[in-house]
């Protein structure tokens, strides 16, 4: 693991941000035809929280979202992970950071047909060179922690598309991986079901993991301890770390 | 509502004294809509002079119990197979509030828009939290989980209605003096977003 310039770290359960976004712009085009998709973001994630980014198509939520897993790069401002900042590395260096400690659920789920839930699953262990039978081992965990172990040698066709999504999650942490970026995970599925995949995705980021959401729906970033706001490419608000919840039915009179 | 419908719809389980009304009521529905006492009394005084529940009796404590007539229990049935309207709308606070902000000058109305959103937004992460708690087994836990969804539904379609607002308003040609308003004060939202 590597140092922050934040802060030393001092155990392995630290929280140092997982994600530091800072004055993030990102500009396509030029001139006349110059378009602002994102100006000026700051934004953190440390462990164990769950941070939604909500906003109407258009706004810049993907962009941020390919900018924070380095799929993309900003025009301005910085993005580390990991303590690493993305643009001064290497191509090579990002893409190892990626794979090692980045992991995406999108919402169509992108699981290869033809392999198994736990081949899907183990895949971005094996293209990291990680031994095949320490990868399924990964991959079994993973798919256990989700709650699908007795699925691990089906198919994608064979699944729900509840239990998909599930292994998309899995695959998106397993091994050390300690970023997820979800993009609209709870997709087409219903209401119910999207729940639960929320609440796997809850549980996860519970045990340690970061994660940063996008979202238009806001029962689901609800879920998340933190919600932002993105109007135009630009952050204009946030519910910032929220009292107990337990304030809330001894305020269900007030006049609110 | 319908303090007196749930009243008599407990009351076919049983016979009940009052405090046991409220108790059960408000057990039912994750103490969501407290009860006062007073108005448990009240309401039975009222259901006894219109026929819908009688005396029983007090129990082994001197409870005084009430019970369902045949009028009271044609009317609880009446209360299952009939939906509840919706032709009187309550009044809403939010949604006059913002019929007004569009219609009194010098309102920065994005900016009561995006107000609101951050704290229906708050409040739906308030019972969200809520929910995480595994359910339990029994149908109490169903009835408040019940509860729990219908405050989440309802915030959540607050919020759509919001962005709705906003989306009307942006293409609202005389909207776009607002639309500056909102731009200066985003950059100042801007710091609370760490």
């Amino acid at each position: 693991m590597t140092a922050t310039t934040e802060r030393p770290e001092t155990t392995g359960t630290t929280t140092a941000p997982v994600l530091r976004m800072r004055s993030v712009t990102r500009v396509h085009g030029h001139g006349e035809a110059e378009v602002v998709a994102l100006r000026d973001v700051d934004l953190v994630v440390v462990p164990g929280e769950l941070v939604a980014v909500m906003g109407p198509s258009g706004s810049g939520k993907s962009t941020l979202l390919t900018l924070a897993g380095g799929l993309d790069s900003p025009t301005g401002g910085t993005v580390a992970v990991d303590g690493e900042v993305l643009g001064s590395l290497g191509r090579a260096a990002v893409a190892r950071i990626r794979r090692r400690s980045v992991g995406y659920v999108f919402q169509d789920l992108n699981l290869l047909p033809a392999l198994t839930a736990v081949e899907n699953v183990m895949l971005p262990r094996e293209l990291d060179s990680t031994p095949s039978r320490h990868a399924r081992r990964e991959a079994r965990a993973a798919l256990a922690e989700v709650g699908v172990r007795e699925l691990a040698d089906r198919f994608p066709d064979e699944m729900s598309g509840g239990q998909q999504q599930r292994v998309a999650i899995a695959r998106a942490l397993v091994g050390p991986r300690r970023l997820v970026l979800a993009d609209e995970p709870t997709g087409a599925l219903d209401s119910a079901t999207g729940e639960d995949v929320m609440r796997v995705l809850r549980a996860r980021v519970d045990a340690g993991a970061a994660a940063l959401l996008v979202t238009h729906e806001a029962r689901h970033a609800a879920w998340a301890d933190r919600v932002v706001f993105l109007r135009d490419g630009v952050v204009v608000d946030s519910t910032g770390s929220v009292p107990g919840a337990d304030s809330l039915l001894d305020d269900g009179t007030d006049d609110r | 509502m319908s303090i007196k419908q749930g009243l008599l719809a407990l009351l076919a389980v049983e016979p009940m004294y009052g405090y046991q009304l409220r108790q059960e009521f408000e057990s039912r529905t994750g103490g969501t809509w407290p009860l006062n006492i007073g108005q448990v009394y009240t309401t039975l005084r009222r259901l006894e002079r219109d026929g819908l529940v009688a005396g029983a009796g007090a129990d082994d404590e001197g409870h005084a119990r009430y019970e369902l007539t045949g009028p009271g229990l044609a009317a609880v049935d009446g209360w299952w197979t009939t939906p509840v309207t919706r032709d009187a709308p309550a009044r809403d606070e939010l949604a006059i509030k913002l019929a007004l902000a569009v219609t009194v000058p010098g309102v920065d109305v994005r900016g009561v828009v995006q107000r609101q959103r951050t704290e229906t937004v708050r409040a739906l992460q308030d019972y969200t939290r809520l929910k995480r708690r595994e359910p339990g087994g029994d149908e109490r836990d169903l009835a408040w989980t019940l509860v729990l969804d219908n405050l989440v539904f309802a915030a959540e379609a607050e919020v759509r209605w919001l962005d709705h607002v906003e989306a009307r308003l942006a293409r609202w040609p005389a909207a776009s003096a607002p639309a500056a308003a909102g731009a200066t004060t985003s950059a100042d939202a801007r710091e609370v977003a760490r």
